[in-house]
């Protein structure tokens, strides 16, 4: 089954239409990395996916389970409470982080689960512990996001999102806020989290990265698809456009 | 009258003096986070009501905002007005002019969040009013404390103004020891009493503001 189905989707800021009739699906299972220069409506079509954003044209489906559709022109949403249901399914990474700064890291990945979950406190700290231990956080459990490094945090925050155990995850650009020597260490937990077959989009600029990890890259230019394939496709036939953007990328 | 009686009757001020303060806080903390909500409503007839609320509160003087708290009930609803109003008034009129102060503060210190805090909250499934409570609110407390600190401040002093509906708050008592006993004393030691309420007022403040100090 589709964990995620985009059709048609359409959006507009004031006018300005920055992404159009984008379609795409992903499996359970696959990972799939979203590239393409700045402007294109990259981080847009996350936001959209995420519900950020409002759609303007579109359908947007997790699980089977409609949560945008387009009637007579407009794009309606399903009512809060199925919304509510459906954002269960995905998680998602930001390029900053967004931690809660007066929530401990333990509490950061524990919250939600206890206080929208409603899973037993114990139940939920447990699991937080075991997710740390697994991103090599366990002795950071009670500090506070401030004194972690770019990378912890990002990894923190990456246990938080996992912590609600979503169907697929979303990042956002995940290693563009931090100091080069430290994006390794947040690539390396997307890389596992590949191997144990999480269902992923990212958005990245990291081209070796999403060459290696990805099922399939999609290329985005003025708000299209331009191109999408295996990473072998993609950067072995490269038409003339994307070979000059990976090109820029590989340096 | 010999110093231990003048200092009595300026303490028995100085507990009226506290009484203002502490219930003007009481009050106007709450309220000035509801006038906050209008400032920031999405109905514009909220936020423009609630935008020259604020602006008159600020822009005329406590002093008349008092007398007309004190007078109003007579002249618009021709009341009599009770003899136990006068403390009432005095309350309320404070509580209405900080209010719109704090409200002016409280969203200075809710638009300073930034609005990735918003966004996490809501892929994780907080509802608005957790998200306010649990997420936003803690960090705009944090941020807001020098400024409300400030206002506390000014506060203790502003109690004096009481004086207008006959209150006999520690300021009024002095000057009337003063007119008595034809000596600036008195009003130099309301003046030390004045100081050190805010000490200690700084000082509750400073300690707050320590034990928030946890995370940046």
């Amino acid at each position: 089954m589709n964990v995620l189905e985009i059709n048609h989707l359409k959006k507009e800021f004031d006018g300005l239409t920055v992404l159009q009739d984008i379609s795409l699906s992903v499996r359970e299972g696959e990972v799939v990395s979203v590239i393409g220069p700045s402007g294109s409506g990259k981080s847009t079509l996350l936001r959209c996916a995420t519900m950020l954003e409002h759609m303007d044209g579109g359908e947007l489906i997790y699980m089977g389970e409609k949560a945008a559709w387009e009637e007579r022109d407009y794009c309606v949403y399903a009512s809060k409470e199925k919304l509510k249901h459906v954002r269960r399914h995905f998680g998602l990474v930001f390029q900053n982080f967004n931690l809660f700064p007066h929530y401990t890291v333990l509490k950061n990945i524990m919250d939600a689960p206890v206080s929208v979950d409603k899973v037993p406190r114990e139940e939920a700290r447990q699991q937080a512990m075991d997710l740390l231990a697994q991103l090599g956080l366990s002795d950071k459990a009670d500090a506070y996001p401030y004194q972690l490094s770019g990378g912890q945090q990002q990894r923190v925050s990456i246990a938080r999102a996992l912590a609600l155990k979503p169907k697929i995850l979303f990042f956002d650009e995940p290693t563009s806020a931090l100091d080069p020597e430290l994006t390794g260490e947040v690539l390396k937990v997307i890389r596992q989290l590949a191997k144990d077959h999480m269902t992923m989009i990212i958005v990245t600029h990291e081209m070796q990265f999403a060459r290696e990890l990805s099922d399939r890259i999609i290329f985005m230019e003025d708000g299209v698809i331009r191109q999408q394939g295996t990473p072998e496709e993609l950067f072995m036939a490269p038409d003339a456009r994307v070979k000059e953007f990976i090109g820029k990328f590989a340096g | 009258m010999s110093t231990i009686t003048m200092l009595r009757l300026l303490g028995t001020g100085m507990l009226k003096t506290a009484s203002i303060f502490f219930f003007t806080l009481l009050f106007s903390l709450p309220l000035g986070l509801i006038f906050s909500f209008g400032r920031m409503s999405k109905n514009g007839l909220v936020r423009g009501v609630s935008k020259l609320y604020i602006s008159v509160m600020r822009g005329t003087p406590l002093m008349l905002q008092l007398i007309v708290v004190y007078f109003a009930p007579y002249y618009i609803f021709g009341i009599k007005i009770p003899s136990w109003y006068r403390s009432g008034a005095v309350i309320l009129a404070f509580v209405l002019n900080y209010a719109a102060y704090f409200a002016e503060i409280y969203r200075s210190g809710i638009e300073s969040i930034p609005i990735g805090q918003y966004e996490a909250a809501r892929v994780l499934g907080y509802g608005k009013t957790q998200t306010f409570i649990k997420i936003i609110l803690p960090q705009v407390i944090k941020r807001i404390l020098p400024p409300v600190t400030n206002e506390m401040i000014t506060l203790v002093k502003d109690t004096s103004l009481a004086f207008v509906l006959t209150e006999v708050e520690m300021f009024t008592m002095a000057k009337q020891i003063a007119a008595k006993e034809a000596s600036i004393f008195p009003l130099m030691v309301a003046g030390i009493f004045y100081y050190f309420f805010n000490l200690a007022v700084a000082a509750v403040m400073e300690w707050v503001e320590k034990r928030l100090n946890y995370y940046r």
